[in-house]
């Protein structure tokens, strides 16, 4: 156990490079899952009390059906959220407290006519005349039930709507003051137009061009504050993870790429499908490579920001997980303060991972509606 | 594997959202935004450089004054060294008149004085004529008394007409 936690820690030392974090979460998770496998064969007759890490930290970093704060079962303090289901028989929906907070699919809510059961934060919808769940625990594939289109409110779209109206709040906010006054503004309100300012000339600008980078501000804009606030959002205590989820990041490099696909000019598909001045054989080579090239310019950028941030989670979890899995309250004098040198970490990185987000997207976006000059 | 599975959900959710946050945020946000922005650093630019221009007037203005002051002092000097000059020929031109019309005055006085003299010569000559004439007369009565006495008279009256 002792080496095991060295290890931890030497390679939390060297966690400074932005790959290497994601290597100690991974490697973090991998030894916490072994620790939780080892409770599980010792104790197997208390396994429902001991505390499981990997599925603590899948509680957090996932998204969920109710926004649960502290409490655990019955007792917990949950916010019910709103379950919309789109099933073979059409829209359906309830509030998630419904379920009573059972996660394991045993506890059926009955919604138009259909039985639903929440198996893992995830809604399925069981055959005519089932009325409980079989899962088939091999193959992870439930045997007498299928998923809806699930369109539910849950905890991360809750949250990026929180992040929504903040938004508003705060822009529209700043809009107002240029109604009463063209001076600048004072405050707050000066932070939020100097970051404005950032984004027009750090990102937008040099990147894009002179010339076409306004078109591209309302979106370079938006998804700089989007993801910034998100990040900010998900490092409060029971905040929703909703930049390191995948399903929103592929949204955010979607946005990229269709804005890439729609503005990119005559030169930047030639340059994809026949490069100029190469040799002819060449050609088709490089068009492959630059097709894919057009592809896996978002799919990294989704993955960057996806990994970086569940990475930070991962790791904060991790360190205040091992109090409770080395079950002693001496470690928390090493691992809190671990713990909050990280979130004060999480905070540069929320603001870089908006800043490469927005930077690599003008720059991709730049790319594709540059004018080349003929030679 | 749960972690990087795609909900369709959350997505859908994502994709709507952030449309319509980029529509409304464009509208009421943004645009007003960099609106004001770009406004506000356009007029501080124009102040900027209508405060150079000014600036450059000014050094104009000032230059022009500089070179007018000049001007007018070249021109005061040369109104003063005309003046100065005009004084002095007009003096020079005074003198010489006053020196041309002295001698004129003179010459006409010589004139005056040489025709004068010889209307006084004449004169003198006429009365001396007549003088003689008186003489002889008187010279002529008494000399029918005494020769002698006739011949002295004669001398003396000569030596007189001598002397003149």
């Amino acid at each position: 156990m002792h080496e095991i936690f060295e290890l931890i820690l030497s390679q939390l030392f060297m966690a400074t490079h932005k790959s290497s974090k994601i290597t100690v979460a991974l490697l973090l998770i991998l030894v916490l899952n072994s620790f939780s496998s080892f409770a599980q064969i010792d104790t197997e007759e208390v396994i429902d009390q001991s505390f499981n890490p990997t599925e603590m930290i899948m509680h957090h970093i996932s998204d969920s059906h109710g926004w649960h704060f502290f409490g655990e079962g019955e007792d917990s303090f949950t916010l019910p959220l709103p379950v919309i289901l789109w099933t073979d028989k059409g829209l359906t929906g309830f509030m998630s407290s419904e379920f009573h907070h059972d996660v394991e699919g045993e506890y059926v809510v009955e919604s138009n006519g259909q039985n639903f059961v929440n198996y893992h934060e995830k809604i399925y919808v069981l055959n005519e005349g089932e009325e409980a769940l079989e899962f088939d625990e091999e193959t992870h594939a439930a045997l007498n039930a299928n998923r809806p289109f699930d369109i539910s409110v849950t905890k991360n779209v809750a949250s990026m709507l929180v992040s929504v109206l903040l938004m508003f709040v705060l822009f529209i906010g700043l809009a107002r003051h240029y109604k009463k006054s063209k001076a600048a503004p004072k405050g707050f309100k000066n932070i939020l137009e100097t970051l404005v300012i950032f984004v027009r000339d750090e990102i937008a600008r040099p990147q894009i061009g002179e010339k076409k980078f306004m078109k591209f501000m309302p979106f370079l804009l938006t998804v700089f504050f989007f993801i910034w606030i998100s990040n900010l959002m998900g490092l409060l205590p029971g905040a929703a993870n909703v930049t390191g989820n995948i399903s929103i990041t592929i949204a955010l490099g979607l946005f990229t790429l269709a804005l890439i696909l729609v503005n990119g000019n005559k030169d930047y598909w030639q340059h994809v499908f026949w490069m100029p001045g190469i040799p002819t054989f060449v050609k088709p080579i490089l068009a492959v490579v630059e097709i894919l090239g057009v592809f896996i310019k978002p799919i990294a950028l989704m993955i960057r920001l996806f990994a970086n941030i569940t990475a930070g989670h991962i790791i904060i979890l991790s360190l205040i997980g091992l109090i409770f899995i080395l079950e002693t309250a001496g470690v928390a004098f090493i691992s809190v303060p671990f713990a909050l040198f990280i979130t004060v970490l999480e905070l540069l990185v929320a603001f870089l991972q908006a800043f490469i987000f927005t930077m690599l997207s003008a720059l991709f976006i730049g790319m594709a509606v540059q004018e080349h000059e003929h030679h | 594997m749960e972690l990087i599975t795609p909900e369709y959900g959350l997505f859908v959710w994502q994709v709507v959202v952030l449309i319509i946050l980029i529509f409304l945020l464009t509208k009421f946000a943004w645009k007003p935004v960099m609106k004001a922005v770009g406004e506000r650093e356009d007029s501080i630019n124009d102040a900027l450089a209508s405060a150079e221009k000014a600036k450059e007037e000014m050094a104009n203005l000032k230059a022009d004054n500089e070179k007018m002051l000049q001007q007018a002092r070249a021109e005061r000097d040369e109104m003063l060294k005309e003046a100065q000059e005009m004084k002095k020929s007009i003096i020079a031109e005074a003198t010489e008149d006053a020196n041309e019309k002295a001698e004129r005055i003179l010459e006409k006085a010589q004139t005056t004085i040489q025709s004068e003299k010889k209307i006084a010569l004449a004169e003198i000559k006429s009365q001396v004529a007549e003088l003689s004439v008186q003489i002889a007369e008187s010279v002529v009565k008494k000399q029918l008394d005494d020769k002698k006495e006739q011949m002295n008279l004669v001398d003396k009256m000569l030596e007189d007409v001598k002397l003149n």
